[in-house]
C-alpha cells in the first residue's frame, strides 16, 4: 500500500513540477495544487501502513494506524486551501488587470533581451 | 516565566483580532496595533535578561508533555531574536502610521502586521518542527497580503511570483517533514536530536541538506534568491523595511536552529562555505548594476545573507555566535536602511539614483541616517556591523577557512563601493526642483531611533558577543536543547 503511496505522490510531483513550469498562470495554480497534494500523500504515508483505525476502542488489541500525522495532514490541507484561495484571488486580480493569463517575464529578462537586439541592430 | 514566553505569542495574536474588530475605528486599531507592539518589545526584553540569569524556558502547550504536546522553547538564541525583531516591528509601525495611508489600515493593514509578528513569535519560540512549517506560514501568508495591498500593474506579477515561490517552498518544507517524521518517528526537535542518531548517516544528511534547501529558499541564498529583488521593493516603504529586517532573518535562524541541533558538524562544513562566498558576491554584484535605492538595498539583503551562513559554516561556538550577532545587527540595519530609502522617496517622489540629486543639502538629517547605516551595514567601526564583521573574521581565522574570510572583506569592499554610488547619487549635488513632500516627522523619527538601535548594538558589542556565545555554545554542547525540553537522556 504504502509503495502505491509513493507512486501516487511521485507521479503527482512530476505532473505539478511540468505544470508549473507553463507560462499560463491557471495551469501554474493546478501545478501547486497538485505538488501540495502531493506533500500531503507523503505525509499521510509517513504514518505507516494505512487502512487501520487511529482511534483504539475499548478491548480492541491488534494493530492501530499513527493518528499524528493524520492530525498533521489536516492542518495541512487546510493551510494549503486558503494559500490557493488567496492565488486564485490573485489571478483573477492579475487577469482583470492585463486581460491575460500569461505570466510576464521578468523584468531584468526583457532589459537584457531589449540589449542584445540593439546590439544586432547596430552590428 | 512560563506564563511570559507564552505571552510572546498571545500578545500580537490579541492584538490582531482587537485591530480587527476595530476595523472602522482608525484611531482604537493603532493604539491596539501600538500597544500590541509595545507590549512585544517589553516582554521580550524581560525574557532576553530572565533567560539569560535563569536558564531557558521550555513550555508545554496545553499541558502535554513533550515530546506528546506542542513545545515552546524560550533559550537564548530564539529571545534574542526575539526581542530584536520587536524592536524593528515597532519601529516599523510607528514609520507607517506616521506615514499617511490612512485607507490601507481601515483595510485591516494592522490585524495583517499582528499576524506577520505573531508568525514571527511563534517561528523563533517553537520546539517542533510541524509548527515551524505553521509558523512559517503564519508569516507567510501575512506577507503576501501586506505585499499586495498596494497591487496594480508591474507589481501583481511581482507578488504572483512571490506567493508561488512561497508555496512551492512550503511543500518542500512539508515533504521534509513528512520524510523525518517517517524515519525518525518525531517532530519534536529536542526528541529529534537524539532519535536522528539511529538513522544511517546518508540518509540523515540528505534529509539535512533537504531541510538546507528548503529554508534557503526562504532565506534567499545564492542560488535560490531570484525571486527577493524583484518582489521586495515594489510593496510600500513599511512593508519592505520589515520583509528586509525579518524574513530572510527568520530563514537564516531556522537554517541555524536545524543544522546545529539535528544535524551537527565535527568541523567546518565547505559545502556551506562555498554557498556562503557565491552568496556574498552575487548579491553584491547584483547592488552594484541596480539604479534604484530600493533594488540595490534588495541585492544587498541577498549579499548579506551570505556573512550569517558562513559563520554558521564554520560550525563552531565562535562562528555560531558570529552568525548569531550578524543576524541581529542585519534585522536593524536593513529596516533602517529601507526606511531612510523611503524618506527619501518620500520626499524627492522617486527613488532613482539618476533622477534624485541634493538631498544632503535640502534635508540633512536624511542624509546622516543614511550615512550611519550604510557605514554599519559595509562594516565600519564603531558601528554594529563592524562588531558582527570582527566576530566573524575572527571566527574564520579560527577555524582556518582563508579564502571564504578573503572573499568577504572583498564583498565588504564592493558593498562600501555600492553605498557610496547611492551616496554620491542622491545625496551629493545641487537639488533639482522643490521637495514633492516633506516625511512627515514620526517617520523621521521612527527611522532615527532604528538607527540609533544600530549605535546601541554597536556599544553594547562585547556584551552582545558575549551573550551570542552563551546562546551558540547551548545549541552546539550536545543534550543541552534535550535536557531542557524533555529531560536528561535515557
Amino acid at each position: 500500500m504504502t509503495v502505491v503511496i509513493a507512486i501516487t505522490a511521485g507521479v503527482l510531483f512530476a505532473t505539478g513540477t511540468y505544470l508549473l513550469l507553463q507560462k499560463l498562470l491557471s495551469r501554474i495554480i493546478v501545478g501547486l495544487g497538485l505538488i501540495a497534494h502531493a506533500a500531503n500523500l507523503v505525509l499521510l504515508g509517513s504514518g505507516g501502513a494505512p487502512g487501520r483505525p487511529p482511534i483504539v476502542e475499548a478491548g480492541q488489541t491488534g494493530p492501530f494506524s499513527d493518528p499524528l500525522e493524520q492530525a498533521l495532514v489536516l492542518t495541512a490541507i487546510v493551510i494549503t486551501f486558503g494559500v490557493t484561495a488567496f492565488l486564485l484571488a490573485l489571478a483573477y486580480r492579475s487577469w482583470q488587470e492585463h486581460g491575460t493569463d500569461e505570466v510576464e517575464d521578468d523584468v531584468e529578462d526583457r532589459r537584457i533581451a531589449r540589449l542584445g537586439f540593439r546590439r544586432r541592430e547596430e552590428s | 516565566m512560563t506564563t511570559v514566553a507564552t505571552l510572546a505569542l498571545a500578545i500580537p495574536l490579541f492584538g490582531a483580532a482587537f485591530s480587527l474588530i476595530a476595523l472602522r475605528n482608525l484611531l482604537a486599531q493603532r493604539i491596539v496595533s501600538i500597544a500590541a507592539s509595545v507590549g512585544l518589545v517589553a516582554v521580550s526584553g524581560y525574557l532576553l535578561f530572565a533567560v539569560d540569569a535563569d536558564g531557558a524556558v521550555a513550555v508545554a502547550v496545553g499541558g502535554w508533555e513533550a515530546p506528546f504536546g506542542i513545545a515552546l522553547v524560550a533559550d537564548r538564541l530564539a529571545v534574542l531574536l526575539l526581542f530584536t525583531a520587536a524592536v524593528a516591528l515597532l519601529a516599523v509601525l510607528v514609520y507607517a502610521v506616521s506615514q499617511r495611508s490612512t485607507d490601507e489600515e481601515l483595510r485591516g493593514f494592522h490585524s495583517v502586521y499582528q499576524m506577520l509578528a505573531t508568525g514571527v513569535a511563534l517561528s523563533l519560540l517553537t520546539g517542533d518542527l510541524f509548527t515551524l512549517f505553521v509558523a512559517f506560514e503564519i508569516m507567510l501568508t501575512a506577507s503576501y497580503v501586506l505585499l499586495t495591498y498596494r497591487a496594480g500593474g508591474e507589481q501583481t506579477r511581482a507578488t504572483i511570483s512571490y506567493v508561488v515561490i512561497g508555496l512551492v517552498a512550503s511543500a518542500l518544507l512539508l515533504t521534509t517533514i513528512a520524510l523525518i517524521y517517517a524515519v525518525a518517528g518525531t517532530v519534536n526537535i529536542a526528541d529529534l536530536t537524539t532519535r536522528l542518531d539511529a538513522v544511517p548517516a546518508g540518509l540523515r544528511s540528505g534529509l539535512g541538506w533537504m531541510l538546507f534547501l528548503v529554508f534557503g529558499i526562504k532565506a534567499a541564498i545564492f542560488p535560490l534568491f531570484f525571486w527577493l529583488p524583484d518582489s521586495y521593493p515594489v510593496a510600500a516603504t513599511p512593508v519592505t523595511a520589515l520583509f528586509a529586517g525579518l524574513l530572510t532573518k527568520i530563514g537564516v535562524y531556522a537554517i541555524v536552529r536545524t543544522q546545529t541541533l539535528l544535524f551537527p558538524s565535527d568541523g567546518p562544513v565547505t559545502f556551506m562555505l562555498v554557498i556562503a562566498g557565491l552568496t556574498m558576491v552575487v548579491g553584491v554584484l547584483g547592488a552594484i548594476a541596480q539604479k534604484d535605492i530600493k533594488r540595490i538595498l534588495s541585492f544587498h539583503i541577498v549579499s548579506q545573507i551570505g556573512y550569517m551562513i558562513m559563520g554558521l559554516g564554520f560550525f563552531t561556538v565562535a562562528g555560531v555566535a558570529a552568525a548569531i550577532v550578524f543576524i541581529v545587527h542585519q534585522i536593524i540595519v536593513k529596516a533602517s536602511l529601507f526606511l531612510v530609502g523611503g524618506l527619501v522617496e518620500t520626499s524627492e517622489g522617486t527613488g532613482a539614483i539618476d533622477e534624485v540629486n541634493g538631498v544632503a543639502k535640502r534635508s540633512p538629517l536624511i542624509a546622516a541616517l543614511f550615512l550611519l547605516a550604510a557605514f554599519s551595514l559595509a562594516g565600519f567601526p564603531p558601528l554594529s556591523g563592524f562588531v558582527g564583521k570582527l566576530a566573524l573574521v575572527q571566527a574564520g581565522f579560527l577555524a582556518e577557512r582563508w579564502v571564504v574570510v578573503g572573499v568577504s572583506l572583498f564583498a565588504s569592499l564592493l558593498t562600501l563601493f555600492s553605498m557610496s554610488k547611492i551616496w554620491s547619487g542622491v545625496f551629493w549635488g545641487e537639488p533639482a526642483e522643490a521637495p514633492k513632500e516633506r516625511p512627515a516627522r514620526g517617520m523621521t523619527a521612527a527611522t532615527a531611533a532604528l538607527v540609533l538601535v544600530t549605535l546601541i548594538v554597536a556599544l553594547a558589542g562585547e556584551p552582545l558577543v558575549a551573550y551570542a556565545e552563551r546562546a551558540a555554545s547551548d545549541l552546539l554542547e550536545p543534550g543541552v536543547y534535550r535536557t531542557l525540553v524533555i529531560g536528561a537522556a535515557p
